[in-house]
């Protein structure tokens, strides 16, 4: 048997009703984890239930109303877990959709098998009675499957038909629809043709290639679902008794108090009341450098505190925020992008009408030909569904589902097939500083400075805190392979640093006493003082991958926000032309310029202030570390912190397209043997489901090919 | 070919079958988490306390 799942449902009903929570647990990787989270929380007093799950590295919590999001929070930590609020995944519709198209894929494929079956005894010989018997079952389980599981196709046929356009659908539903009906008359009648098998067939296969698009984005969709959240969606709001509790940032109101800890993100505009500390507004401007902040000054929605914890008084939240115009002015850049029509549907355009006339041409050949309206009829029929773009419908969601899954292992997820196309046209890059070309957090410059003793005892020290230093400093030293030392009574005091014992030697971090310049802190052992600096380095691979990106033709650039000097230095090191200190409306202005120029641009981003440009660029790419805004916005999102993802997407993007285009070519080819068949009249039933099959096989085998290409590392 | 009468109703009522236990394993959630039902069967389970050890 397997671990024991704990059962969500029954065990609150006899205390008082429970309510359910979720959290998102990125650290999740082993069995081990699971475990550790499930029998951790269990032991709670006040949870009846943990169920995790492992896919979507979430938790789901049954819990006591008395115990707050907070207490759940503190307990993970304690279990060694970096959690956040799961916020209502604002991509959860993705998972019904992908439900209906299996669930017509599932009735599809029972129809699919029994009417073969029958078909199979058919084409075998089966004559007189027996063969009207098994058409008529055929036609009996045909109909209501066809109903069923055809409804995506003709849903989405008829919307196209109201609009006066016409998609993929459109032939592929009159096929089906004309195949059902000539094959029912001759069902009644009592003929010796009858396309059951070939229409659900058609149907399988075109739903196989939907679920397989429908499966390629809800998999990078909640992937970054789990990336999500870890900006300021919420606040501790100072009651008035002096207790604490937390709201959520649409429920902020003027007036209230925050209490925002270090490393916390503010979820609404506020002026500090107390405290004085260090504030990373690079998420809302790009700037780069952390500044100071005291009594009085007002610190805007997106910014992260980097110092002590202070008392903040809600002047503007939710919809009057600087985010909010912000948020403006993406909608109105996204909506350039809806007007993009994808590869599948450009193909329609041409294919319909050509295979709409050549089944009406055959018909009106065949009538002067002398055939008799039936059988002319009945050639047309064939023409259809021998055209009928099993393998076009299965062409561009094979391909560009192989190039997907491929770079999610490299660490790209890509939110849907269309940006993939996309990807493929790029000719410029343009990249926003802070954040994407470098870390975007604070990193230790020079570690060897210190001794091997001193970076176990740092390691030690900042791993046990959440500060956005201690975080940069442990996730720097364990990159460098370092121990951490064993430490007794490791202690955090909030806004000054961390203290602990090593065999009685006194061992701290703490915050430099005399303020210098630029962030640091100060390494004592026993009465050994050592200054550690930080800085926000560039990503280890950003130079190959601009050189890579300039091998393929890409001319890059950067658009940031911040200071001219700041960026001039960055450029000068990278050899990039730049632009400084843009603002969100600047950065959508200049791309404007570029696509007017007939440029299509790719845009590389993570801030706040990069979301009109994410939302209003060709196609765009947002760095893990960005913001909910961003990420949203963006076409695609890397983790990790190498860029390398980028220029191999591109790559992957531009394979996908050329084994797309050969799909397509395949798939002329095989309509060029089989429809003069059909033309003339030679077309059985048999022969149409072999053909079928076998045109889908080869699609479906040359798309498999990208998965090696892309697998390599350069081209 | 009186089997015939018998073995094609059994064939549809299987398949029936099938796809009903398919349904109902979309409905209760049996696809929700694919790679932690294959992790967990690594848990080593400790008897039957629930609130067992935490150092797995």
């Amino acid at each position: 048997m397997n671990a024991p799942v704990p059962d969500l449902t029954a065990q609150g009903a006899a205390a008082q009703p429970c309510i359910d929570s979720r959290f998102t647990v990125p650290g999740m990787r082993c069995a081990g984890c699971i475990g550790k989270v499930e029998r951790g929380l269990a032991a709670v007093p006040g949870v009846a239930a943990a169920r995790v799950n492992f896919s979507a590295k979430r938790v789901a919590v049954s819990h006591d109303p008395a115990l707050t999001g907070d207490d759940i929070l503190e307990e993970l930590r304690k279990l060694g877990f970096e959690a956040e609020r799961a916020a209502e995944n604002p991509l959860g519709r993705d998972d019904a959709e992908t439900r209906r198209l299996l669930r017509a894929l599932a009735v599809a494929g029972f129809g699919m098998m029994n009417i073969m079956l029958l078909s199979v005894s058919v084409w075998a010989g089966a004559g007189g009675e027996t063969r009207e018997l098994f058409h008529l079952l055929s036609a009996l389980i045909a109909i209501p499957v066809i109903a069923y599981a055809g409804r995506p196709f003709f849903a989405s046929a008829l919307m196209a038909l109201r609009y006066r356009r016409t998609n993929m659908d459109v032939p592929i539903s009159i096929g089906v629809l004309l195949a059902t009906g000539m094959s029912l008359y001759e069902t009644l009648t009592g003929g010796i043709h009858a396309y059951f098998d070939g229409a659900v067939m058609l149907l399988f296969f075109l739903l196989a290639g939907r679920v397989l698009d429908a499966m390629m984005r809800s998999r990078a969709r909640s992937g970054i679902a789990a990336l999500l959240g870890r900006m300021g969606r919420g606040a501790h709001v100072l009651e008035t008794d002096g207790s604490t509790r937390y709201v959520e940032a649409d429920r902020l109101a003027a007036g209230m108090v925050m209490l925002v800890a270090a490393g916390e993100a503010l979820a609404a505009d506020g002026e500090i009341l107390e405290g004085r500390t260090t504030v990373d507004s690079s998420m809302l401007t790009g700037e780069s450098d952390p500044r100071p902040a005291g009594v009085g000054e007002t610190i805007h929605a997106g910014t992260i505190n980097l110092g002590n914890p202070v008392r903040v008084r809600v002047t503007a939240a939710a919809q009057d925020t600087a985010i909010a115009d912000i948020a403006r002015l993406m909608d109105e850049a996204g909506q350039s992008r809806s007007r993009y029509v994808r590869i599948a549907d450009k193909a329609a355009r041409y294919y319909a009408p050509a295979v709409h006339s050549l089944a009406f041409l055959s018909f009106c050949g065949w009538m002067l030909a002398g055939a008799g309206v039936y059988q002319s009829l009945l050639i047309a029929v064939a023409v259809l569904i021998i055209t009928c773009p099993c393998a076009l419908g299965l062409a561009v969601p094979a391909a560009q589902v192989v190039a997907a899954s491929t770079l999610m292992k490299r660490g790209l997820l890509i939110k849907d097939g269309s940006a993939l196309e996309r990807l493929a046209e790029v000719d410029e890059a343009l990249f926003d500083k802070t954040g994407t070309l470098t870390l975007g957090e604070p990193r230790p410059v020079d570690l060897t400075e210190l001794d091997a003793r001193q970076r176990g005892l740092a390691l030690a020290l900042a791993q046990a805190s959440r500060h956005p230093l201690s975080r940069g400093l442990a996730s720097a030293l364990r990159g460098a392979g370092v121990e951490p030392a064993t430490l007794d009574d490791v202690s955090e005091t909030a806004g000054h640093g961390m203290n602990g014992h090593c065999a009685d030697e006194p061992v701290a971090l703490l915050r430099p006493e005399v303020e210098a310049g630029g962030l640091a802190v100060d390494l004592l052992v026993g009465d050994v003082r050592k200054r550690i600096a930080f800085a926000d380095p560039l990503r280890p691979d950003v130079r190959e991958t601009l050189e890579q990106l300039g091998e393929q033709g890409i001319v890059s650039a950067i658009a940031s926000g911040d200071r001219q000097a700041a960026v001039a230095q960055v450029a000068r090191e990278l050899g990039l032309f730049a632009t400084a200190a843009m603002r969100p409306a600047d950065k959508l202005a200049l791309l404007e310029r570029k696509a007017g120029q007939g440029h299509k641009v790719l845009m590389i981003g993570d801030g706040l202030n990069d979301g009109p440009a994410l939302a209003g660029a060709h196609v765009s790419i947002a760095p893990g570390g960005a913001s909910d805004v961003s990420q949203q916005a963006a076409d695609a999102v890397f983790v990790g912190d190498r860029l390398m993802p980028v220029s191999l997407a591109i790559r992957v993007a531009r394979a996908t397209m050329r084994v797309v285009r050969q799909n397509f070519a395949l798939a002329a080819i095989y309509n060029l043997f089989a429809v003069p068949l059909a033309i003339f009249g030679f077309v059985t039933p048999l022969l149409a489901a072999i053909a079928m099959s076998a045109s889908s096989l080869i699609v479906v085998g040359n798309s498999l090919r990208l998965a090696r290409a892309a697998g390599r590392p350069a081209a | 070919m009186t089997i015939l009468g018998f073995l094609i109703p059994l064939a549809l009522l299987m398949g029936l079958v099938g796809l009903g236990a398919f349904f109902w394993a979309m409905k209760s959630g049996q696809f929700e988490d694919l790679d932690g039902a294959a992790n967990r069967i690594l848990i080593d389970e400790d008897g039957d306390d629930p609130d067992g050890d935490r150092n797995s």
